[in-house]
């Protein structure tokens, strides 16, 4: 084990420079830190004025994604030691602009979830003292998989058509409308997939797969897409049948 | 959104890279999906050989031996080869992602991945063995 | 332009997000902002594992809940607020289920629950394990079907405006760009949490300063119980990754370093071998934190490379449970650990985790302050007393959070707009912000180093078990602490994302919390639940069956003065686990 590791971290202060440069920092080694210690580390002792987004360094809140020798990360999850010898080159999230160092500016993503209505549509309301709406076991499981996105936005950087066409509506968006059509209790999934299949939906996606792939959750949103391009293409073939069955 | 938030994703200090063309040769994950669809081109100089093929049928004996005589010279050779290996390719990939689109539940469970890819493969060889026994029976 | 709210929600969490809900419910016409100084799914509500509190099962009870409320929180919680608290849960539950959150079901359908420490029935609603991370996405989701709810994400608050005797509103910087504003409100509801991060090991995020109880503090509104931290018997050494207590509550064991179910030592049970509700390993945190503090005196526990610790066995539930019911807990042991709790013991100590104190409030959520609210973790009503029972927090955000956010909705709808005088307080603040960090020039203390001197005296004075002697030396450091941090310098100046900025206003914050923590303590000449005094060993009912509550003084230390515990019908009794 090296008594020390190189990261090579982008630096991009708006207001001094026109465009981001690495900067190196040398950074004790030690076999239990992951990325954001190493980064952490540089903050409190090497150089003060390191920005980048963390908190609960576990996983769980999707804070600390960033792109670690090439490859979307969450900087709390990735050791260092797997990135031996080095050096270690730490870059914000491809596909964001970047507003300082390593933080990406994400009011894209906030602005395109709320398209797609993520919360429960029910025609009626069941009144409170009636108790809960019943959900058996499996069909949770139906729509679990998808409830698990952390928001990371790890996935909007492994997606080359997000990073082409920046109007695309993106992998973690539509997993979750998918999480609402495929819960019991909602009643919104047509709505959903008209406004999934409008110009920068759903059928932008042109399966690349790479989103599935660095998802730290196994959210699998290259599966919810195209399983609503599947509901999508049967859905359109159902003007050939008569009215009635519909 | 507040008045404050409004702007910033289009404030101009914030940097945005361009994506490069080369962007493709990043990752492995990327150059297997470029080769994935460039087996469409294949595919479709398949079907145009076979539609040149078909008319060379109907235009009689000669028109049909000269075809043959064409596809025996190395290029042609070469071409059906290749495209060959990249009609496979596009089959195999094909299959093996269509579990992730088509979900089977039986009794609550999800048939597992391999079951409905596995499905295919079987179907693809029971036809290629059907299609066979016609040829060359005939 | 001036900013202008009716209701100014500060903290994104499961609080603030109800709190708005249930203002843009009440009255559609009110203008509702949420200030949050991280994106609200970054909110710290995301790491709660275990449950949610709330009375369900037939043979269970308002009064059963309450009581097991009102002894795990050794007799300080006030009974009318937990009364409240036990009758509004169970709707408050039903609700976020309405609203989309996938609670963990019986084969029939039906919410499930699970046991969980110091309660005498199942009562724990629970999505996996993986509970405050699903109530924070369903609330957040829910809160964006909401047109009247606007946002200011990465907004960072650093004064309460007060003028004529009144909340009205807040001084906030943008964090991408460092401008700073004022945002006039005709209420604010504070949800910003808790305050782990003045300890160095702590499950808590490095978001949770102590933001609210600072601000409320300089707004001259008093805390409450202070002195209550507590810390959780199962985290993993050196990250202080949470192990959820439903490990326990699913079955597991707490083993010293002879492989022997310590717990039964110290007044908690006998060892069974399935788990025995408010006995050995389901007793209440603050008694298992001070078993390890006694078993470490003892020379029993293990030592690693982080210091001293035991092990949490949950070898013998097999592999099926804990994928069916912990599957973070394997997830986060492999990952942090290298270690599989199929066939591995986990390593675990107690450490910070939750603040029993913060601003006081009355049952609505209201402070002492006129249109200043708090809800949640940063809030004390009291209903945790002096030490809090798993799964009762996540509950009370909802149920706090509602009636904060109610409160403070009447309250705005009653009010006139906020006067535009106080425009030059919110002026003078960017000048502060701008003159004692950006511009100064020399200063020769930094962040990081403050940070850990205040992180180490706080370990060393306010931990379990604690005394006068150390407790007045960490008063005396926490000043001296103070003082240096005037003299602090930032290496970055520049205004856009400046976290060197936001890491030293969180400092102030932490600092004064910090020095309310210390003083509450020393004043507390008595040992309850989570405050343990080894030169008061025992609980005094005559003297300090009272709050806590400390009001900043002139010299900038707090003076602590003492409020009555409301009881209603539970009179103090010994607490009894185990028996």
């Amino acid at each position: 084990m090296p008594p020390s590791v190189t990261l090579a971290v982008t630096r991009y202060r708006p207001e001094q420079e026109s465009e981001p440069s690495l900067q190196t920092y040398e950074v004790p080694f030690r076999k239990d830190w992951v990325v954001l210690d190493a980064l952490n580390y540089i903050k409190d002792n090497l150089d003060g004025s390191l920005s980048f987004r963390w908190s609960c360094r576990m996983g769980v809140c999707g804070s600390c994604g960033m792109m670690v020798n090439g490859s979307p990360k969450l900087t709390c999850a990735a050791f260092l030691s797997d990135f031996l010898p080095g050096p270690v080159r730490v870059e914000p999230l491809q596909h964001f602009p970047v507003i300082r160092d390593l933080v990406g500016d994400i009011t894209d993503f906030m602005q395109k979830l709320k398209r797609v209505k993520p919360w429960i549509i029910r025609e009626q309301e069941k009144p409170l003292v009636e108790g809960e709406y019943l959900q058996t076991p499996d069909q949770l499981e139906m729509y679990k998989q998808f409830s698990m996105c952390i928001n990371c936005m790890l996935c909007y950087s492994a997606c080359p058509v997000y990073g082409l066409e920046q109007s695309f509506i993106g992998p973690a968006v539509i997993a979750l409308a998918q999480r609402y059509n495929l819960d019991s209790r909602d009643e919104a999934a047509r709505e959903r997939l008209e406004i999934l299949s409008e110009h920068d939906g759903m059928w932008q996606c042109t399966f690349v797969g790479e989103c599935s792939k660095v998802c730290p959750k196994n959210v699998d949103p290259a599966g919810a897409i195209q399983q609503l391009k599947l509901v999508g293409a049967v859905d359109w073939f159902k003007f050939l049948l008569p009215w009635g069955t519909r | 959104m507040s008045p404050g938030t409004q702007y910033t994703p289009y404030h101009p200090k914030w940097y945005r890279s361009r994506m490069s063309v080369w962007w493709w040769l990043q990752n492995r994950s990327y150059v297997y999906f470029v080769l994935r669809e460039l087996t469409s081109v294949f595919v479709g100089l398949c079907a145009l050989l076979l539609l040149w093929h078909l008319r060379a049928l109907v235009q009689g004996p000669e028109a049909h031996a000269h075809f043959l005589a064409q596809m025996r010279r190395p290029f042609f050779v070469a071409l059906n080869g290749v495209g060959l290996l990249f009609i496979l390719f596009h089959t195999i990939t094909w299959f093996n992602l269509t579990p992730k689109a088509m979900v089977v539940r039986l009794g609550g469970k999800r048939v597992p991945d391999w079951t409905i890819a596995g499905l295919h493969y079987i179907a693809w060889v029971l036809l290629s063995v059907a299609v066979a026994v016609v040829l060359l029976r005939g | 332009m001036a900013l202008v709210h009716d209701v100014l929600i500060i903290g994104g969490g499961g609080a603030g997000l109800r709190a708005a809900i249930a203002a843009a419910e009440l009255n559609p016409r009110l203008d509702i902002a949420v200030v949050s100084k991280v994106y609200p799914m970054r909110s710290h509500t995301v790491s709660a594992e275990g449950g949610a509190a709330a009375v369900i099962k037939p043979g269970d009870s308002l009064d059963a809940h309450a009581y097991d409320t009102i002894s795990g929180g050794d007799w300080l919680s006030d009974q009318d607020a937990v009364e409240a608290f036990v009758r509004e849960a169970p709707a408050e539950m039903l609700q976020l289920e309405h609203w989309g959150c996938p609670w963990s079901r019986e084969p029939d359908g039906h919410v499930a629950v699970r046991p969980f420490g110091g309660m005498k029935l199942e009562r724990t609603w629970f999505a996996t394990d993986k509970t405050g991370f699903h109530m924070l996405h369903a609330l957040f989701q829910t809160t964006l079907k909401y047109d009247t709810i606007r946002r200011y994400d990465e907004w960072f608050v650093t004064k309460i405006l007060v003028d004529e005797g009144r909340c009205q509103g807040v001084v906030a910087l943008e964090v991408a760009t460092g401008k700073v504003q004022a945002i006039f409100a005709k209420a604010v509801v504070l949800c910003t949490g808790g305050c782990g991060k003045v300890f160095p090991y702590t499950t808590n995020a490095n978001i949770k300063n102590g933001d609210g109880m600072a601000l409320a503090y300089g707004a001259g509104a008093p805390l409450k119980d202070m002195e209550f931290v507590q810390y959780h018997p199962t985290g993993l050494p050196f990250t202080g990754i949470l192990i959820t207590e439903a490990t326990r509550s699913e079955g597991g064991w707490l083993l010293n370093k002879d492989g022997y179910r310590y717990l039964q030592d110290y007044d908690l049970g006998k060892p069974e071998p399935k788990p025995v509700f408010r006995s050995m390993e389901l007793g209440p945190r603050d008694r298992l934190s001070q078993a390890f503090v006694k078993e470490q005196e003892k020379g029993r526990t293990l030592v690693g490379p982080y210091g001293h610790y035991v092990h949490l066995d949950i070898r013998h539930l097999g592999q099926k449970v804990i994928d069916k019911k912990l599957p973070f807990v394997r997830e986060l042991c492999l990952k942090y650990e290298n270690i599989d709790p199929v066939k591995e013991m986990i390593p675990v100590r107690p450490v910070v985790h939750y603040m029993m104190g913060g601003i006081h409030t009355d049952i609505h959520g209201a402070t002492s302050l006129a249109g200043l609210f708090a809800a949640g973790e940063v809030a004390c009503v009291s209903i945790n007393g002096a030490n809090r029972l798993g799964s009762n927090s996540l509950t009370e955000l909802l149920v706090f959070g509602a009636r904060a956010g109610t409160a403070a909705a009447a309250f705005a709808s009653r009010q006139r707009k906020p006067s535009p005088s106080v425009l030059a307080q919110a002026q003078d603040e960017e000048w502060r912000l701008g003159e004692r960090f950006l511009r100064k020039t020399g200063g020769t203390e930094k962040v990081a180093g403050l940070r850990t001197e205040m992180q180490k005296t706080m370990e060393e004075s306010a931990g379990i078990y604690r005394t006068a002697s150390v407790l007045e030396e960490a008063a005396r450091k926490l000043r001296e602490l103070q003082e240096r941090f005037h003299d602090v310098s930032l290496e970055d100046r520049t205004y856009t994302f400046n976290t060197e900025l936001i890491a030293v206003l969180e400092l102030s914050y932490m600092l004064d919390v910090a020095e309310a923590i210390v003083h509450s303590a020393l004043q507390r000449r008595e040992s309850r639940g989570s405050h343990q005094r080894t030169d008061y060993p025992k609980r005094d009912d005559t003297q300090f069956l009272a709050h806590s509550l400390a009001t900043r003084g002139e010299n900038g230390s707090p003076r602590i003065e003492y409020l009555p515990v409301t009881i209603t019908r539970w009179p103090p009794a010994q607490r009894v686990y185990g028996r």
